[in-house]
């Protein structure tokens, strides 16, 4: 819509410019104010799906955490919430939260919650953290706007904060209730690029300052700031080799540099790790590397002689490269520098994880781009990508250079990780909003030098009839403008496509909490399943205050946040033995699960299952990640056993370890007396569409505590060990 | 071999010496500062090596208010000089705040992350 919107108020924009020649300027900002409007309140409304749909509430794992802490830093302040000990989760190591968290995103919720109670609106928390994610995605579209002008022109600026305000790669995580980091950390990206791209335009430091802050703001926001620490000394390494140095980079990027180090070392997550790890070792290069150059370039100045200076580079040249060396070599060899974490070698390899980290490669978004997500988020864009690219290429400036690489680097990223598609996102628009913007413009200054004077170009291209159009050729006058005025509808065409599909993927794909469960009922009405928040709310009331609750990662986070109770491991992976320690449990006998859990003070145990919903991302699917990260800690574990022929299988044919295994054992406890749909045997399981193998379950050491309405979530309570009498 | 190179470093350094005499003062007031700030910096780094580098962020928050200092002062020198022609439309008195507002950011983080 905000596509439809904008593009034709565009096109009434360079038409009024004609009619009206007094106030053009006046109505021109007119225009431009009205739809950055429109288009500021459209990327809102276009994220209240999952609010109209289900009800105002946080969506998914990861921003439970958000929301929990946010709820601790209102109610207790910001000392407290910077010193929070956590002994409710990672028991019994808990966990230093202050230390170890990104705490942009609470941070902003909590004041926007003060701002408004000091304006006496008397919200809940909750319903700010809601909507958190879409008020910042608004605010996108204004940098985006912006960005565009800066680097094209206020039409490409127009239509970039159209097209980023209902992007599916965008709303897929800013969509009201995803109250995670990656909402307020892509305005931190796109402003810190902005600002930054400005700065090296202007060579101001004051542009240089806050593009410094936009990066500070970054940090505390998003572990993915690392991206801008390495996109932006490469932006400044190729227009170096480019020979577009000049004294407004030197200026831009050493402010920018010095000044963001220093913020973002405030952050304790960060810390020292700029100095220190080898991802931020590449801005640092390059900002020595900017003293050099610069002296070198200073030199040269004032000595005027090509023949002194050559012998002076020589033996300058000569020893920096020799003392950098010998500090790169010591500071690698003594273990000053640490070397590239995981997660940054998963990126520049994608099958690293694979081989290397079970617990990074479990996580389905860290999982390889397939081309139908790259479809399915941009639509059009893919198409437009390239064109746009093409019309950086033909204009090339500091700023289009700036974009272009954002837009190739990311979109590399974005094929690695499914995730980072979010932060191509943004180039992506920007790029295609080139496109989009200069063709119009091309074809709608085509349409009007017709009606002026018979002057025309040749219909060779959409692209060079600008610069052809003054070319005086005459001959093709009429099929030129009809060519013309087909192409405009086409564009449109298009755009207004890109518009349904945007609304079409928001409603349908994106905007599901995931923790309220929808389903299609056999008479095509809505079912739907909130077993989780049963079985949470369940936890919260029936358990002691004190009891531990055990369950895959996964949940972690949902229980202490909903449930209240500690838990064993949560989302926050920081300790890869405890969370095998949790995947061994879950793959033994029972007898030795027992062991375990007693081990751990375990109260409860906690299992999703799917079975009788047909929902698939429970616990069995999940099961043979916990085989794989319990094995690579303790090699009691061996994932064949659980295999049959290098097949997962639940029914008659499984191997006996799996169905004898804790997890088994939990998630099929009296299942083999269900029936789950009609004209099936008992025990049909429909996730997996197969007749379970074991349907004689007897518990020993746990008895069955709660089993929500639709057996989603089933919890056990650990019995306490039998008399030895 | 190598005679010939210390001649060519001495022939450097005088027609060096003799182009920087033609600097206007104010720059070269700022030169001063710079090398000042950077030798503070080099004091620090060698102060490191002797006695170790214990309080990190004590270090790190000297170490860098000196290249920061430094750096911000280059850019207030390219910024001034008028045989920039990047730079003529602004103004020095702009260029001054700017440095100014960086500095006092500067200083300000530092004396947080001082410890």
């Amino acid at each position: 819509m905000g596509a439809k919107k904008a593009s034709p108020d565009l096109l009434n924009s360079s038409f009024s410019f004609k009619s009206l020649k007094l106030k053009t300027k006046q109505q021109e900002l007119l225009l431009r104010v009205s739809i950055l409007g429109l288009v500021y309140v459209l990327a809102f409304i276009a994220r209240l799906f999952s609010v109209l749909r289900y009800e105002s509430m946080i969506h998914e794992f990861d921003p439970y955490f958000n929301y929990r802490t946010t709820l601790f830093l209102t109610e207790k302040g910001f000392y407290e919430f910077w010193n929070w000990f956590d002994s409710e989760s990672w028991y019994p190591l808990g966990r230093i939260i202050g230390g170890t968290l990104y705490p942009g995103l609470m941070v902003t919720a909590a004041l926007i919650y003060w701002t408004l109670r000091f304006l006496r609106f008397f919200v809940h928390i909750r319903e700010v953290c809601v909507l958190t994610a879409p008020f910042f995605a608004s605010n996108t579209t204004i940098v985006a706007y912006f960005f565009g002008k800066e680097i094209w022109d206020t039409g490409a600026g127009l239509v970039a904060a159209a097209l980023i305000a209902i992007c599916p790669g965008y709303i897929s995580r800013s969509v009201a209730g995803s109250y995670d980091n990656e909402a307020v950390a892509i305005f931190a990206l796109l402003l810190t690029f902005y600002l930054f791209v400005k700065a090296v335009k202007t060579g101001s430091l004051s542009w240089a300052l806050g593009s410094a802050f936009g990066y500070f703001y970054m940090v505390s926001a998003w572990g993915g700031y690392v991206f801008i620490i390495n996109l932006v000394p490469l932006y400044v390494l190729v227009l170096l080799i480019t020979g577009r140095y000049s004294m407004r980079l030197y200026v831009a990027y050493n402010c920018m540099y010095i000044l963001g180090m220093l913020l973002a070392m405030q952050i304790r997550f960060v810390g020292f790790q700029h100095v220190q790890s080898g991802e931020h070792m590449g801005a640092m290069g390059v900002f020595l590397l900017m003293q050099v150059f610069y002296f070198l370039d200073w030199v040269k100045y004032q000595l005027n002689d090509t023949k002194l200076f050559q012998t002076f580079l020589r033996i300058t040249v000569t020893s920096a490269i020799l003392v950098g060396g010998i500090a790169l070599g010591v500071g690698t060899a003594s273990g000053y520098i640490s070397p590239w974490t995981g997660r940054f070698y998963s990126l520049l390899d994608p099958t690293y994880a694979k081989d290397h980290i079970p617990i990074i490669a479990s996580v389905s978004e860290h999982q390889p781009t397939a081309w139908s997500s790259f479809m399915f988020d941009y639509h059009i864009l893919l198409f437009l990508f390239p064109a746009g690219l093409y019309f950086c290429f033909k204009r090339l400036s500091d700023a289009t250079i700036f974009i272009v690489m954002y837009g190739l680097t990311s979109l590399y990223f974005a094929g690695v990780m499914v995730r980072l598609i979010l932060v191509a996102t943004p180039a992506v628009c920007l790029i295609s909003a080139i496109a989009v913007s200069a063709t119009v413009k091309n074809l709608t200054s085509l349409l009007r030098t017709k009606q002026k004077v018979p002057q025309t170009g040749s219909t060779k291209g959409v692209g060079s009839s600008k610069s052809s159009s003054k070319v005086t050729l005459d001959q093709s006058q009429p099929f030129q403008k009809n060519g013309a005025i087909a192409l405009l509808v086409g564009v449109f065409y298009l755009l207004s496509r890109y518009a349904i599909h945007c609304t079409w993927v928001t409603s349908e794909a994106y905007s599901s909490p995931s923790i309220v469960l929808a389903a299609r009922g056999a008479h095509g009405n809505r079912i739907i399943f909130d077993d989780y928040r049963e079985a949470y709310y369940w936890l919260r009331q029936n358990t002691p205050t004190d009891a531990k609750v055990m369950s895959w990662w996964d949940y972690g986070y949902q229980i202490t946040a909903m449930g209240n109770r500690t838990v064993i491991v949560d989302n926050n992976t920081w300790n890869n033995t405890h969370i095998a320690t949790v995947g061994r449990a879950m793959s033994s006998y029972e007898d030795e699960a027992y062991d375990i859990m007693r081990s751990l003070d375990v109260n409860y145990v906690l299992v999703v299952f799917g079975g009788v919903t047909g929902y698939s991302s429970d616990d069995i699917n999940k099961f043979l990640w916990m085989v794989r990260i319990g094995g690579g800690v303790y090699p009691v574990i061996k994932e064949p056993d659980y295999l049959v022929n290098g097949e997962f299988r639940v029914d008659k044919g499984a191997s006996p370890k799996m169905l004898n295994c804790l997890m088994y054992k939990l998630c099929y406890y009296r299942f083999g007396e269900l029936v789950t749909e009609y004209g099936k045997p008992t025990g049909y399981d429909r996730a997996r569409g197969v007749e379970i193998g074991n349907k004689d379950i007897k518990l020993e050491h746990l008895e069955e505590a709660y089993t929500t309405s639709n057996w989603i979530v089933r919890i056990y309570r650990v019995k306490p060990p039998t008399n030895r009498l | 071999m190598v005679k010939s190179t210390s001649k060519d470093a001495q022939d450097l350094f005088r027609s060096l010496h003799s182009a920087y005499s033609a600097t206007p003062t104010n720059l070269k007031i700022i030169d001063m500062y710079v090398v000042f700030a950077v030798f503070t910096a080099l004091i620090q780094v060698a102060y490191m090596a002797l006695v170790g580098s214990f309080p990190f962020n004590s270090f790190l928050s000297g170490v860098l208010s000196c290249v920061g200092t430094a750096v911000l002062a280059v850019c207030l020198r390219i910024q001034v000089n008028k045989e920039n022609k990047e730079f003529k439309d602004l103004a020095p008195e702009r260029a001054f705040a700017d440095f100014v507002l960086c500095n006092l950011v500067l200083h300000l983080v530092i004396i947080n992350f001082l410890g």
